[in-house]
């Protein structure tokens, strides 16, 4: 298998920070939702929600599957992606939220 | 347990490790198709929450967030037992990668019994989606909210379906001595599918059940 290159092996203990790295994050989105009222966010609730939730989602990307350690080219496929669905959500925002409020 | 069977490349590759970056190159090309299926039904459902707040709210009340949270957990865990599985199967220790893939399953076995509970006490008050709907809520537009939920949860919990079964067979084929340091490009490419069934759910925990 390595004929070329080695393939990069993470260590245990990463496996288990970045689980624990995780769960806190799991702990934080759940605190701060309006469940618990500790802080009050509003309309921006939905925002934080998704912040919290891309950083959970940017550490699985790039150490449970590995993408920190795999080549440019499966990172540009895989990011490509998300690249698409931020267009995608931006114009369907812009159109969405101009007819709800026309003021925006 | 038979001995670790050194792998030989398919034909139509240069080189073993030709085959394993091919591979992993389609697995990933198929993952792209999977993020852009579910944010399109995750979009949706955010112009609907955005459009329609009070019929949003209305649904929501009828999800429990422990329920949700538990289930985050549970799937969270099945991803550090995927991603050790693989580590496992890397260093030739066959019996801990399958311990680990057995722990992987099994998560997605009690994140389908929670869905199962779930499902059977909504259904129990007909929160159907669509025209199915019988609750006596006359909240406007929630049977739509619960067709929203059903898709978004359901094309998930069927990637999960599908995600243990690969899981299942991954078991099997390192039992029979498939995988070994030299060759584990089916190991990592069920990973990586699990971690993305892992992604959808920390998009869809906080959207479905946190976010009012």
């Amino acid at each position: 298998m390595s004929e070329h290159h080695e393939h990069h092996l993470m260590s245990f203990k990463t496996h288990i920070n970045v689980f624990v790295a995780l769960i806190v994050l799991t702990v934080v989105t759940v605190l701060l939702s309006s469940k618990f009222g500790l802080v009050d966010f509003g309309k921006a609730g939905l925002l934080v929600a998704l912040l919290i939730a891309t950083a959970k989602a940017a550490i699985v990307m790039g150490w449970f599957m590995h993408l920190k350690y795999d080549g440019m080219m499966n990172r540009v496929i895989f990011l490509s992606s998300f690249f698409f669905l931020v267009l995608f959500i931006f114009f369907c925002l812009l159109d969405i939220l101009t007819r709800i409020n026309p003021r925006l | 347990m038979s001995t670790v069977k050194t792998h030989k490349h398919a034909f139509h590759f240069d080189s073993a490790d030709h085959e394993y970056e091919s591979s992993k190159q389609g697995v990933w090309l198929f993952m792209v198709t999977e993020v852009l299926m579910f944010g399109a039904l995750l979009m949706g459902y955010m112009i609907f929450k955005v459009t329609m707040p009070e019929t949003a709210r209305a649904g929501a009340e009828y999800l429990s967030w422990q329920f949700g949270a538990f289930n985050t957990v549970v799937l969270l865990f099945s991803s550090l037992t995927m991603a050790l599985g693989i580590y496992y199967i890397r260093l030739d220790k066959r019996k801990a990668a399958q311990i680990s893939l057995g722990l992987t399953l099994l998560c997605g076995l009690i994140f389908m019994c929670v869905k199962y509970i779930e499902y059977t006490s909504k259904i129990s008050h007909g929160l159907l989606p669509g025209a199915m709907f019988t609750n006596a809520n006359e909240t406007v537009n929630l049977p739509l909210y619960f067709s929203f939920y059903y898709c978004l949860t359901g094309l998930h919990g069927l990637h999960v379906l599908i995600g243990m079964g690969l899981i299942a067979w991954i078991m099997i084929r390192i039992g029979k001595g498939h995988y070994g340091s030299n060759h584990w490009t089916g190991v990592e490419g069920v990973g990586i599918f699990w971690h993305l069934v892992d992604l959808v759910w920390i998009y869809l925990f906080p959207l479905l059940y946190l976010v009012e």
